[in-house]
Order: structure tokens, then sequence, then C-alpha cells
């Protein structure tokens, strides 16, 4: 796998892109803080929030089992699979089963976490993307760069060209309006004569036995009430204890995600329709696994409303696409290497450590405290690379011994000031790539305090 | 037995017992619910009308929209262009302005409750291309914290909080009303 760094490279070549890309961010996370300054009582929300998912992963085994029991109550089909593949198995039986071919699907990370979509079409079955980020994604043949704007990272250019390919419109054309409207035409089709409607789920309710499924578009709502079939993919930490919990939940998620007070829909699913079926699809995929890291289970708190990736200034101006992982940005950059630490373990590094994304995630996270938790792991396991490695080792030996200390901040001093740029800013100085190297001072610290302090 | 594997693997790992947190009644703000309502609500791209207004329902949403609409409502008060009953997705599919009984708004993100029992057909507030939705007045609340406790979200089968048309920023950011659902959402207090 290419390094975030290599690929983030790539990304920032056209400035005026990383700039707009940026910006776009940007300008939903100041919603996100006009939402939020709205509320009084946010913080305290917040602490509630973090608070119930503590309880909630400190029972996870009990409230999975009283929400299974519920649901079989209401007449749902329970599933539980261990992994992605055990997953993508399941859904494919039961679509069999219901003789279903044609497919919309709401948004959901963990069906794109699964690789859902790539193993039902590989047995003949038809998914269309009906949220509309998703869905230009889709036609894209790309993966989504963000988990709450899939789409973010293209301009309407793209999108109109792409849909003048794909869905005939006009040459040109670049109305967002327009584009959308010929997507809504396009997908009402598919809604119409769907088999079967996948969604994500948002959070499900122990105490009822019920998923809650958060759109703007109501794309999850147009699949799962036309289609006979309907199933709901979780992961086993999306259970909260009782629906008195999503008050405080729903208040946070919309306004941490864009700003918006809620989101348009917020659907609760409890039975299948009249004369329909309903599953649902319980998915652990390593989840057990982060939960037995005391350092790293806090990451499971997660309700996927990316404030933490239009906060950070790394994703900001690298793309969602530079981290190569369902989930990109910081909270990607906790959960990914939780999965295949060898494979991702240049992601921990893809952060400033800032700490602006533990400060607006809504549940409390410490996420930059795990990136540098992640840090240590993956140095201790000897997975960092070689140049980073040596240089940590270099820097280790001369910040251990006062002589080599002061010897290198010395020729440091003269090489700054007296070498040709040139010879400065090679391509070993990385720092120097895009920046100024600051000014050197004449003498240290320490020279400057023996001449002026020490007499006394 | 997948369904033991991960019970057995948490049960393993779970951590010590956290308290589960009480949420408190937190404080009211000084204006009224239904002044709270209407502004967010309108900040969404709702409308938000009184039914004194207009003379009667029927006269309001032929008002608010065309005359030659296509309706689709299961209130007694408003004649319905089409029965409901009998209705097939494609004839649901041809419908102008669903009229529907609403039982509860939210004042801090101008949502309604809607649920299975109000909408005849769960799929009729979201492939109507305009919504109406018909909504005491007395029956606004402040928060969600009130609205939960206020309704059983198991009540039916399947229930719903609107907060506004459907819409979509996912072109460039640009907001654009009318993505999958109703391009439109009237709010009529009564």
């Amino acid at each position: 796998m290419k390094e975030h760094a290599t690929k983030a490279a790539a990304f920032i070549k056209d400035e005026a892109r990383t700039d707009w890309h940026d910006e776009s961010l940007w300008f939903v996370r100041s919603r996100r803080d006009k939402a939020a300054h709205g509320i009084p009582e946010w913080e305290q929300l917040r602490e509630l929030a973090s608070q119930i998912k503590d309880h909630t992963l400190s029972h996870l085994d009990e409230y999975l089992e009283a929400f299974e029991a519920k649901a079989i109550e209401n007449g749902v089909t329970v599933h539980w699979a261990a992994d992605a593949a055990a997953h993508n198995r399941i859904v494919h039986g039961i679509l069999q089963e219901h003789n279903a071919r044609r497919i919309v699907k709401s948004k959901s990370m963990l069906t794109e976490e699964c690789g859902l979509n790539e193993y039902l079409e590989a047995q003949g079955i038809e998914v269309v993307d009906t949220d509309l980020g998703e869905r230009i994604i889709q036609l894209k043949e790309e993966p989504p760069s963000h988990i709450v704007m899939p789409a973010i990272h293209l301009k309407k250019e793209e999108v109109g060209e792409l849909f003048h390919q794909k869905l005939q419109t006009r040459k040109g054309a670049t109305d967002p309006q327009y584009l959308t409207e010929a997507a809504r035409q396009h997908l009402r089709q598919s809604f119409l004569e769907a088999d079967a409607a996948i969604t994500g789920v948002n959070f499900a309710i122990a105490e009822t036995g019920g998923v809650v499924v958060c759109t703007n578009e109501g794309n999850a709502d147009m699949g799962t009430h036309l289609a006979p079939l309907q199933i709901h993919c979780m992961g086993i930490e999306k259970i909260l204890p009782k629906a008195e919990h999503l008050g405080v939940f729903t208040r946070l998620l919309a306004r941490s995600a864009t700003g918006q007070p809620s989101t348009i829909f917020t659907s609760h699913h409890h039975k299948a329709k009249d004369g329909g079926a309903m599953h649902i699809v319980i998915v652990d995929n390593g989840r057990t696994t982060q939960l037995g890291r005391p350092d790293f289970r806090n990451s499971l708190k997660c309700i996927r409303c990316g404030a933490c990736m239009n906060t950070c200034p790394i994703y900001r101006r690298s793309g969602g696409h530079s981290y190569d992982s369902t989930v990109p940005g910081p909270i990607g950059s906790i959960l990914t290497p939780g999965i295949d630490l060898k494979k991702y373990s240049g992601l921990p590094f893809a952060s400033t450590l800032c700490g602006s994304c533990s400060d607006v995630c809504p549940v409390k996270i410490d996420i930059h405290e795990q990136l540098y938790k992640w840090r240590q792991i993956i140095a201790e396991e000897g997975l960092l690379p070689t140049a980073k490695k040596q240089s940590m080792v270099m820097a280790g030996k001369v910040l251990s011994r006062p002589g080599w200390y002061k010897a290198a901040g010395k020729s440091a001093r003269w090489v700054t000031r007296w070498l040709p740029r040139p010879l400065i800013y090679t391509p070993l100085n990385t720092w120097g790539k895009a920046r100024e190297l600051p000014e050197a001072p004449k003498e240290s610290f320490q020279e400057w305090y023996r001449k002026n302090r020490s007499a006394s | 037995m997948s369904k033991a594997h991960i019970i057995k693997a948490i049960q393993a790992v779970r951590p010590d017992p956290c308290p589960l947190p009480v949420v408190p009644d937190f404080e009211a703000g000084d204006r009224p619910v239904r002044e709270v309502f209407g502004s967010v609500a309108a900040q969404s791209g709702s409308r938000v009308v009184r039914a004194e207004d207009f003379v009667g329902l029927a006269t309001a949403v032929r008002t608010i929209y065309h005359k030659e609409i296509k309706i689709a409502t299961p209130l007694r008060a408003i004649q319905s262009d089409i029965d409901l009953q009998q209705a097939s997705p494609a004839d649901l599919n041809g419908i102008d302005v669903a009229v529907l009984p609403a039982q509860l708004g939210v004042a801090e993100n101008g949502a309604v409750w809607v649920t299975e029992a109000d909408c005849v057909h769960r799929v009729l507030p979201f492939i109507t291309q305009h919504l109406v939705l018909v909504l005491p007045e007395d029956r606004i609340v402040r928060n969600m914290h009130e609205a939960y406790a206020q309704i059983k979200i198991d009540d039916t089968g399947f229930g719903v909080f609107i907060a506004g048309p459907s819409k979509t920023a996912d072109i460039e950011q640009s907001l654009v009303i009318g993505a999958q659902g109703a391009r439109s959402l009237t709010i009529i207090l009564t």
C-alpha cells in the first residue's frame, strides 16, 4: 500500500483544488460550530453521549441479546456475522431466499467496509446506491472520500460530465439543481422496480428491538417502504439501551455532521410492512477485538458524523482517498489500524496531533491521544518506514547526549545561515518542501544564558 | 453459531461496568415553543401556516399548491383524489400532494413525528411530490428529550421524524431541495 503521505502529495499537486477542498470542509465545520453554539447544554450532551456509550459497551452482550429477543418478538429475522465474508454471505442468502435480483441501497459504511456491492455484483445481483453522493461515486467507480459527503472531492463539472455519459444529461450542464433532478428521476425508477432495500443503521434500540436510520434525501425510506424485503446491516456498537437515549444522540448527530438541527428524516423501523419481510444483520468484523484494547475501545463510540474529518487540517488538505480506508480522516486513522496494523501503519502519522478532532467529537472520543498511542505500538512492532525509523533513532541518540545535542545545534545554526539554498532545500529536507526554515538565531539559549545570567 | 461466538468474544473483553447516566431536564429558553418551532422549521425549508388563516384545510392545501393537484389523504376534512386503501406504488408515485395528520412537533429542530398509522402507506410521505402535515399547535414540545418521552417509538411498525423537505448538498455542497423525497413540506398548525 502507498503511504498516506505519497497519496496526499499527489492530491495537493493541484493547489487550487486543494484550497477548494479545504474551504468546502471548513465551511461545514463552521456550520457545525454555529449549530453547537446554539445549544446551551451542548457540552453536557457530549458528556452524556460519551457516558451512555461507555455504559453500553460495558454491557454490550446483554444489550445485544435483549435487542435480538425484542426484534424477534417484532417478527424480524436477526442474523449474526463474525466477519465481512459472513455478512456478505448472509445478505446474499436472504436475497436468494426472496429471489431478489434488483437491490437499492442507502448509505452504509458497514456494507462499504465489508465490500458488499462487489460481492453481490459478482453473484449477478444489481445494486444501486441511492444516496446522491454515493450514486455519483458508484457511477464513477470510486470509493467514497468522506463518510457523510461521499463525493465531496468532486467538482460539479465532473459530476456534469459523468451524468452526461451515464444518465444522458445535457453536455456541459453543471447546475446542481438540474443534475440532482436528473438523478431523482433515474433513482425513482430504481426504487419502484427494486426487489429489496438494504440500509445501514445509525442506532439500534435494545429496549424496543428497532433500528433508526437517518437521511436527508429520504432515499432509505423510498427503498425500504417500496421493496417487499428490507435488510438493515449494523455493527455491534450501534446499540443504545433505550428510546430515551435517542434524544441525546439525535440532538448531536446532525449538528455535528452538517450543522443542521436534525437530519431531515429520522426513521424508526420496528416491524416489516404488511406483506413484507424485515431482516437485521449484526456484524462484528473486528469490533470485539477493538473492544478488547483498553486504549482504543473508545473508538467504538463513534456515531459516524464526520466532524473530525471536517475539522482536520490533514484531511482537508489531503482528501479522503489518500487514507485508502473505508473510514478516512482522524477516526479512520484509529479504527483502521485495529483491523490491519501492517497495512495501515501509516495512518496514525497522518495527523499533526493538534487535537481538534477530539474537541469536536460529539461522543468525546480521545482521537488524537489514540493516534499517539498507535504510533507507539507501530514503532514497537517495528512497522515504521525506514527513513522515519532511522531519523527517530538518530534523534533519540542526539537528545540523550548533551554534547551531541550542542554540536548538532551549532552546526544546524551554521548550516542554515551559510550554506547556499540548493544544499539546504534537498529532497532529504522534508520540512523545507513547502516551507521556509526559520531564521537561525546567532546563539543557542544556553549560550545566551551563560552570557547574560549565569554571572549573577 | 456466529451469535454465541460474538457474545463470548464480548464477554471475554468487555470493560468494567460503567453506570448509565440520567438525562437531566434541561433549562427551557424564554421563547414560546410555537415561535421557536416556526422559525427553526422555516430555516430548514418548511412552510408553516395556521389553519385559522384559511377557510378549512382543503382550501388551505389548494391555495398553497395549485387547484388542479392530485391529493392523497386519509383525513376526512379533505377529498382524496385516490383511494389510499386500494392504491398501488405506481398510483402513489403519481400523487402531487399528500396531506397527513401528525402527532407531535419539536421546537428545537422543526421535526414532526408521523407514524405508519397516520400515512396508510409507509412510503406515502416520501413518494409524494409535496407533503402537508397537519399538526395540533398544542402538540409542540421543546426538544427531542421531551419528544421521546411523549411518543412510543414502537407503537407502530414504523415512525419517522420529518424535519423539512427532502434535500441534498452532495454536489459541491450546493443545497438542492427535492432529492429523493418530497420537494416541499408544509406544516398546517390547527
